[in-house]
């Protein structure tokens, strides 16, 4: 992984190479051993101008002397979360062996306005952004019913902010490192009702990477291989008007039912979870749909404590997406990072406590597609 | 933008025109090419509708960090407002003097909805304000 | 004439900013500036409103008043000094808006403050050729008046829709006549932002003469004298003038005050005679006989003797020209400037 953050010093290339290596370092893997590579982006056509970009890094990985396969997945903000998906599958069904997967997005390359219009276009843009419509303003119309039908406050929004904030401050990687108060989240300026500038995760360049390979050469290259025993993705409508309801992202939840179908375990089986906080409401409806906690019971949850990383469940120990940063196309990677780092035992401070079972959630737009991912220790 | 890509959305923004599908009767907004129900049975039997424009208002934001093309009205709302004929649909709320909360009713007002420039085309659509 | 008023439809913006607010901008006496020109406040147009959307609104307040098919309406002019486009019919939007096109014809008009009563003229004459069924004739503006100029206290924003037909009109016309001359009182130049004026100039050899030829003129035609109009309506470029040469021609305040709209939105140019009338109808009764007339700088009048059929009373209900006009939000000179785009941004 990179850090995350406005990292003027370094182009989508450099990000891109630099997390593919360090993984590929992690693994003690060379470039000779590696038979594709996956990356996840949502638009470096947009934000740097360049497509193609999963050529562009396997050149710049020493991948592209070998003439390997090279995939860019493009599923707005769940970009990442897919491409892990397909190169899993593609392992999975024996078409490779090793895989390196990467996202990456560099989004300070163009002015703060043009970064949010392109942020934009993972939602439905000729019926919804043309009519004025923002992404904090659709998620703000989410937190506005979950309100209404559920009395979330906008005390409940903050402390998943809180929380983030709280663990990025142990995350050398995160964007923000500094602690923040209930108090400051609640009355921060307003972004889009009921979303102020501390319900909203920032705009962040960065990069992460894994390695995949079947069980039998994971062991022989580390001690402590970490399995993905389930994987589901699921779509629902692009725009958000069209969904019955505003307070459930159905597409996680079915990803989810997937992904503990196949995994054979539960809610309950769930130690830790990385989950897409982009604004605080989507971490509230995250920990619903993934049956952490009856529907409604977000907010308070996550006022309780029991999402910290001293609680039963700990939740975003990475700091989140509000927190270590939201690199679009590097966020449900970096997830993944996150949640290997915790079952290894490699987390630092904020390693939790002997973890044996950990989730990531990764959406696209509003949840016209979700992605989610069980994973264990052996 | 090449002007074709919002001129063909003219005549469905101007006036709220979807559809029906003859089968379960559900009504869409944008019309769709199939009843995503009833899949196979509505291909190509789907039934143009003209909504009334009446609704009422299913959830909303008042946007403060705004588009370039709609800073010069910030803050305003945008909504969600659930129409009569069943269909929800995003929408700025616009004359809202009084503010506006979850089920008031509105109605459709035509409105810009934003120009490519100075010299460029004007897209005209739907907005809602309070009913009177 | 067979060809008469079938339905009618207001639409008034709902910002205002008080004569006072723009006086005390620019530092003179806003009490005396107001009761000068007897107007109180002005209608602003909102950032995404202009003169096509104002028409819109007219008009489908005119179909609400009652259901006209609107494929039959086989002609739109939209009569407007301030065209969001110099070149594309602002006409198109409309008649697609309504549902109207294809099958029909459409055109922009220009004449100063009398665009649409031009309008009217145009398309009474394809219905009374059997042209078309029923013709569309809006005035709409979002008029301009530059930071500081005394236009500025009533350059305001609205319009008013007809729709002309034979087939049981609400209000039929006894007798129309112009009168049209070459006089510069008022004028703006290609790709001028403001128009500019003639000062006094847009009085006696403008205004007032070109009314008084069209009023006396109609009266002496028709054989009516003042007394036998219920209502009547002069183009209203500020509070003053129409009750000043309703004066000098023989009608009371009584006549003139109904359809007076511009102490409480300003002077709507191309809406101006257009939302007097459409206020006049929404109070008129079956039998009242109506003079309005239109006022173009360049210089021309319209006047229309008009007298109200018991139709009227059959219209359903649609947003009445006084519910517009009355309310609205009040806004600082800031929020107009801001709103009218007169702050470079």
């Amino acid at each position: 992984m990179t850090p995350f953050g406005e990292l003027w010093d370094r182009s989508l290339r450099t990000l891109g190479i630099e997390a593919g290596l360090n993984a590929m370092v992690d693994a003690g893997i060379t470039s000779e051993e590696v038979d594709a590579l996956y990356v996840g982006n949502m638009s470096s056509g947009r934000f740097t101008n360049q497509e193609h970009i999963s050529a562009v890094i396997a050149d710049h990985t020493g991948l592209s002397a070998r003439n390997l396969p090279a995939i860019r997945v493009e599923a707005g903000e769940a970009s990442g979360a897919v491409a892990f998906r397909d190169a899993y599958l593609s392992v999975a069904s024996e078409v490779y062996d090793i895989v390196v997967v990467g996202g990456a997005e560099k989004m300070t390359d163009v002015s703060d306005a043009m970064a949010h219009e392109i942020f934009a276009t993972s939602v439905d843009q000729q019926w919804e952004v043309f009519l004025g419509a923002t992404v904090p303003s659709l998620y703000a119309m989410m937190a506005r019913r979950h309100m209404h039908e559920y009395g979330t406050t906008k005390e409940q929004l903050a402390s998943v902010a809180v929380n983030a904030h709280k663990n990025g401050s142990k995350n050398p990687n995160a964007q923000f490192k500094n602690q923040i108060s209930v108090e400051a989240a609640a009355k921060a300026g307003m972004v889009a009702s009921p979303l102020g500038m501390l319900d909203c995760a920032p705009i962040s360049d960065g990069a992460a990477a894994l390695v995949l390979a079947p069980l039998d050469i994971a062991k022989r290259m580390t001690d402590h291989p970490v399995v993905i025993a389930g994987s589901g993705v699921a779509t629902d409508t692009i725009s958000l008007h069209h969904r019955e309801s505003l307070t459930t992202m159905r597409s996680t939840s079915v990803a989810a039912d997937l992904a503990y179908r196949r995994s054979g375990m539960t809610p309950e089986h769930v130690d830790i979870a990385e989950v897409h906080d982009n604004f605080t409401i989507s971490g509230i409806m995250a920990v619903e749909d993934l049956g952490f906690v009856e529907k409604g019971q977000g907010g308070p949850a996550f006022e309780s404590g029991k999402f910290d990383i001293e609680g039963d469940l700990p939740v975003n120990t990475s700091g989140g997406l509000k927190a270590q940063g939201q690199p679009l196309g590097a966020i449900g990677i970096a997830q993944v990072v996150e949640v290997t780092r915790q079952l290894r035992g490699d987390a630092g401070d904020r390693q939790v406590d002997s973890p044996q079972v950990g989730l990531t959630q990764c959406v696209g737009g509003t949840g016209g597609t979700s992605v989610v991912h069980v994973m264990k220790v052996i | 933008m090449g002007v074709a890509r919002f001129w063909r959305e003219n005549r469905t923004r101007y006036n709220l025109i979807g559809n029906r599908c003859p089968t379960c009767e559900k009504a869409f907004f944008p019309p769709r090419e199939l009843c995503p129900t009833c899949h196979r049975q509505s291909i190509g039997k789907m039934v143009e509708i003209q909504f009334s424009g009446k609704g009422k208002i299913y959830s909303y934001s008042d946007v403060h960090d705004a588009p370039t093309d709609f800073s010069d009205q910030r803050p305003y709302i945008m909504a969600i407002v659930e129409l009569d004929e069943g269909p929800r649909i995003t929408a700025q709320i616009v004359d809202a003097i009084d503010g506006v909360e979850i089920g008031m009713p509105v109605e459709m007002v035509f409105r810009k909805i934003r120009e490519e420039s100075p010299e460029g085309i004007i897209h005209y659509g739907y907005k809602f304000k309070p009913a009177l | 004439m067979k060809a008469g008023i079938v339905t009618y439809g207001a639409y008034v913006p709902s910002f205002r900013i008080a004569a006072e607010e723009i006086a005390d901008t620019w530092g003179e006496n806003g009490p005396a500036i107001s009761r000068g020109l007897n107007v109180k406040a002005k209608s602003v147009p909102a950032p995404d409103e202009d003169s096509i959307t104002i028409s819109v609104e007219a008009s489908r307040n005119a179909l609400r008043r009652r259901a006209i098919d609107a494929s039959r309406i086989g002609s739109v002019f939209v009569g407007s000094e301030s065209p969001p486009y110099a070149v594309k019919p602002s006409a198109t939007v409309l008649a697609a808006a309504i549902g109207a096109t294809p099958d029909m014809t459409a055109a922009d008009l220009e004449f100063a403050c009398k665009a649409g009563t031009a309008g009217m003229q145009a398309a009474l004459g394809m219905v009374e050729a059997g042209m078309v069924d029923y013709g569309l004739v809006v005035g709409a503006d979002t008029s301009q008046g530059r930071p500081g100029d005394p236009l500025e206290y009533t350059a305001s924003a609205g319009g008013a829709a007809y729709i002309l037909g034979a087939d049981d009109p609400i209000a039929t016309f006894n007798d129309i006549y112009s009168y049209t001359t070459d006089t510069p009182d008022f004028w703006r130049r290609d790709l001028q932002p403001y128009p500019s004026h003639g000062g006094r100039f847009t009085g006696s050899p403008a205004y007032f003469k070109h009314i008084t030829a069209t009023t006396t003129t109609v009266m002496e035609r028709m054989g009516t004298s003042p007394e036998d109009y219920k209502y009547a309506i002069f183009h209203q470029p500020n509070g003053k003038f129409p009750l000043r040469i309703g004066k000098k021609l023989g009608f009371s305040p009584e006549q003139v005050e109904t359809g007076l709209l511009v102490p409480f939105i300003g002077n709507t140019y191309s809406g101006s005679m257009m939302l007097g009338l459409t206020a006049v109808l929404d109070a008129a009764s079956p039998g009242d006989r109506i003079l309005a007339v239109s006022y173009g700088s360049g210089a021309g009048s319209d006047a229309f003797d008009i007298t109200v059929t018991d139709s009227i009373e059959k219209m359903s209900e649609a947003p009445t020209t006084m519910q517009q006009v009355e309310g609205g939000r009040m806004i600082s000179y800031g929020v107009y400037a801001k709103f009218r785009r007169k702050i470079r941004m």
